[in-house]
């Protein structure tokens, strides 16, 4: 009597991973159809290795629950799943030949012998590796490995095929083809394929679904058409192509400003004079000799062959835009910029300056992200009180010398907003410090961080 | 270069040159005419290869699950726990014995065969669970992972990939203690009141009896023996790249 009321083969319900303090997962929750190819995208330390490990059972939940084709398998270790993996490294056994590799599944199955040998030349047909039966896996080119692999995972049947990166250590000829072939495999075997990747190329080309995911957290679930077109926030406009991202404000219903300049868009539902993203992909914009039909003039400043296009920088009102056009503007020469309503995509601002909780040791001391600060002198508000603390994001201060800063921190994801950057700096607590900056950081630098005491917006929390 | 001519190469010249050479230093075959007239030597030969092949196959019974459960520990303690097993391989061998002898004594155990492999095993051991710890340690997790995926059970994991692909270090491991058990003398001197003779006992005795080139010719024997074990191993390790003591 199962309840088969979902036509859900994977269903991810609250799950959350700890690594000892670290949590790694942050209540996910994934419903897979049965025959979809679901890509998890991110970048690397995002989670979505850690979540394909929770389906394959090589790790268990800390919380939430997992299920496979209606049962329940939070706890069951992976033998006793009906899922196969592809590995990263491919992982085919170096003591076994190519035979005994594809068939060590159904040997542990005791299927019969003839079975056997029937199923293992259709799968290494399937993965066009006719003839290899006896050869040495350690012979083997990598694109061969992983067609093994691919192979010692389908031979099982499995409900859902898992597979973690698996075109990552080819080169990018054969990456292409076996891409081709993934999806050619897909379509034949009528099975679920869940992907792991952190090449958006590769997810908007094979999937019917992607997850968008960072942090531990899902960002985004939808078609690659969905993801590319209309990104939930800046981190999935960045991560998915390339894009122009700009803080904009929402004058009103279908009238954005951005750039100095006002724009007709599509939007609407933001309210008046909102901040806002802008996110304009390069290939959206219009570029033509300066002329009235321009919305913004500008001046090129970089312009490379791209093979199919050429991409070009064009600065204006001191904004720099990438665009993408077949056409050719030389280096300095003067250009006009048009984008068409419906290619401006609006996102709501997460956020619009820092937020930390601290308290008040005195008259001009404050205690946040683990460190006191000094503060202009606060009126109506006790030392020892708990407060909400407010900086601008261009109002903290990062230096080269860690020791200079009052605490130091490490950037973590840089996205440029047309004429500055906004950083992501996570402190050594593990607070998110968010920092906007006309000098260059790398992602991985270690920085010190101090903030001057003017800059420091001190409120008393309202007990409720 | 000159050191490994001097103290390696040089020697085992001389144990060739020694064991064809009569008294008057005249080329002989006679040396090795001897060992095969006798049955008494040949006989010692043949009861050295079997302590030395129990000593090693007792080893590894012992050695390998331990190796394994050392892997299994948590971090923080296995460093810790391999340096306990080593430790003992930093103390002299005859110290060792003699104090297994003593203790044996003070316990009333009767010296004798049991003891002898008892000492053998006591002291070969960690020889044995150094290479298999090393190869458990490097071998790669995604191959258990692997094995788990394709519906093996925590036992079928163990005899189906970490097992077989644990393999070169047990070669390691027996190479380590099978070669050095064929020539251990002091052992069996001392925990069998030197009622049992062990082939390198024999060694040691036409040696210090001056009979030198005898001596050299049942060392001679006693070398290419090692020399063919070590062949058939390493033959064996061309396929598994691995982690092994070398």
């Amino acid at each position: 009597m199962s309840m088969q009321q979902s036509n859900y083969i994977i269903e991810v319900k609250g799950v959350s991973k700890f690594f000892g303090d670290k949590m790694v997962l942050d209540n996910i929750n994934l419903y897979v159809k049965k025959g979809e190819f679901v890509t998890m995208l991110g970048p690397s330390g995002c989670g979505k290795t850690t979540l394909l490990r929770l389906i394959a059972g090589f790790q268990t939940a800390s919380e939430g629950e997992i299920k496979i084709a209606g049962n329940e398998i939070t706890q069951t270790p992976p033998h006793k799943r009906p899922v196969n993996t592809v590995f990263q490294k491919y992982a085919l056994f170096p003591h076994l030949n190519v035979f005994d590799n594809i068939a060590f599944g159904l040997k542990l199955k005791k299927t019969p012998k003839q079975i056997i040998g029937k199923k293992v030349k259709a799968a290494l047909r399937m993965v066009g590796m006719t003839d290899y039966e006896y050869r040495d896996v350690n012979s083997l080119s990598g694109g061969q490995q992983q067609r093994v692999a691919i192979a010692r995972a389908i031979v099982n049947e499995p409900e859902v095929l898992l597979l973690d990166e698996p075109l990552a250590a080819l080169d990018l000829k054969m990456r292409k083809d076996m891409q081709m072939e993934l999806k050619e495999m897909h379509k034949t075997l009528g099975i679920t394929f869940v992907y792991v990747t952190h090449d958006q190329e590769e997810a908007l080309t094979l999937s019917d679904t992607i997850v968008v995911m960072s942090e531990g957290k899902i960002q985004q679930i939808g078609t690659p058409v969905d993801i590319y077109n209309e990104p939930i926030n800046s981190f999935v406009a960045d991560f998915i192509g390339e894009s122009n991202i700009l803080n904009g404000t929402m004058i009103q219903d279908k009238l954005v400003r951005f750039a100095g300049v006002e724009f007709e868009c599509v939007d609407e539902g933001f309210g008046e004079n909102m901040p806002v993203d802008v996110v304009v992909r390069p290939e959206d914009w219009y570029i033509f000799p300066d002329s009235n039909a321009s919305q913004i003039s500008g001046i090129v400043t970089s312009s490379i062959f791209k093979g199919v296009h050429y991409e070009m920088v064009v600065e204006a009102n001191g904004y720099e835009f990438i665009v993408q056009d077949y056409h050719h503007f030389a280096v300095g020469e003067q250009v006009g910029l048009l984008v068409k309503p419906f290619d401006i995509h609006i996102m709501k601002k997460e956020r619009v300056c820092n937020t930390f909780e601290g308290e008040l040791t005195d008259r001009t001391h404050v205690d946040f992200l683990g460190c006191t600060f000094e503060c202009l002198p606060v009126a109506d508000i006790e030392p020892g009180d708990r407060v909400k603390v407010q900086v601008d994001f261009k109002d903290i201060i990062l230096q080269d010398n860690e020791e200079d800063g009052t605490l130091t921190g490490d950037v973590r994801f840089i996205l440029y907003k047309g004429d500055h950057y906004h950083l992501t700096v996570s402190s050594d607590w593990g607070e998110d410090i968010f920092v906007d900056t006309n000098d260059v950081w790398d992602n991985g630098d270690h920085v010190g961080i101090s903030i001057l005491p003017e800059s420091i917006k001190v409120t008393k929390v309202v007990e409720s | 270069m000159i050191f490994s001519a001097v103290f390696v190469i040089l020697p085992l010249l001389l144990i060739v040159v020694y064991a064809f050479m009569d008294d008057a230093g005249h080329f002989t075959l006679g040396n090795f005419a001897k060992f095969f007239a006798h049955p008494e030597a040949i006989n010692t030969f043949v009861y050295s290869i079997g302590v030395a092949i129990i000593t090693t196959v007792l080893c590894i019974l012992l050695g390998y699950p331990a190796a394994y459960i050392l892997t299994q520990t948590r971090m923080k303690y296995a460093s810790t726990v391999v340096v306990l097993f080593i430790l003992p391989m930093w103390v002299n061998i005859l110290i060792r014995t003699l104090a297994t002898v003593a203790l044996f004594d003070f316990m009333n155990v009767p010296l004798g065969e049991g003891a002898l492999i008892f000492g053998m095993v006591y002291n070969f051991l960690p020889f044995m669970i150094y290479p298999i710890y090393n190869t458990l340690q490097k071998l790669d997790k995604s191959y258990v992972e692997a094995a788990q995926d394709l519906g093996a059970n925590p036992m079928q994991v163990f005899f189906k990939a970490v097992l077989p692909l644990s393999m070169p270090g047990i070669v390691s491991g027996i190479l380590m203690v099978f070669m050095p058990t064929i020539s251990t003398f002091a052992i069996a001197e001392l925990l069998t009141m030197n009622n049992i003779k062990l082939f390198g006992t024999t060694i040691q005795e036409n040696i210090n009896n001056s009979m030198w080139n005898y001596g050299a010719a049942l060392s001679l024997i006693m070398l290419f023996l090692i020399g063919a074990t070590t062949l058939l191993a390493s033959d064996d390790k061309d396929h598994n790249e691995g982690g092994g003591l070398w």
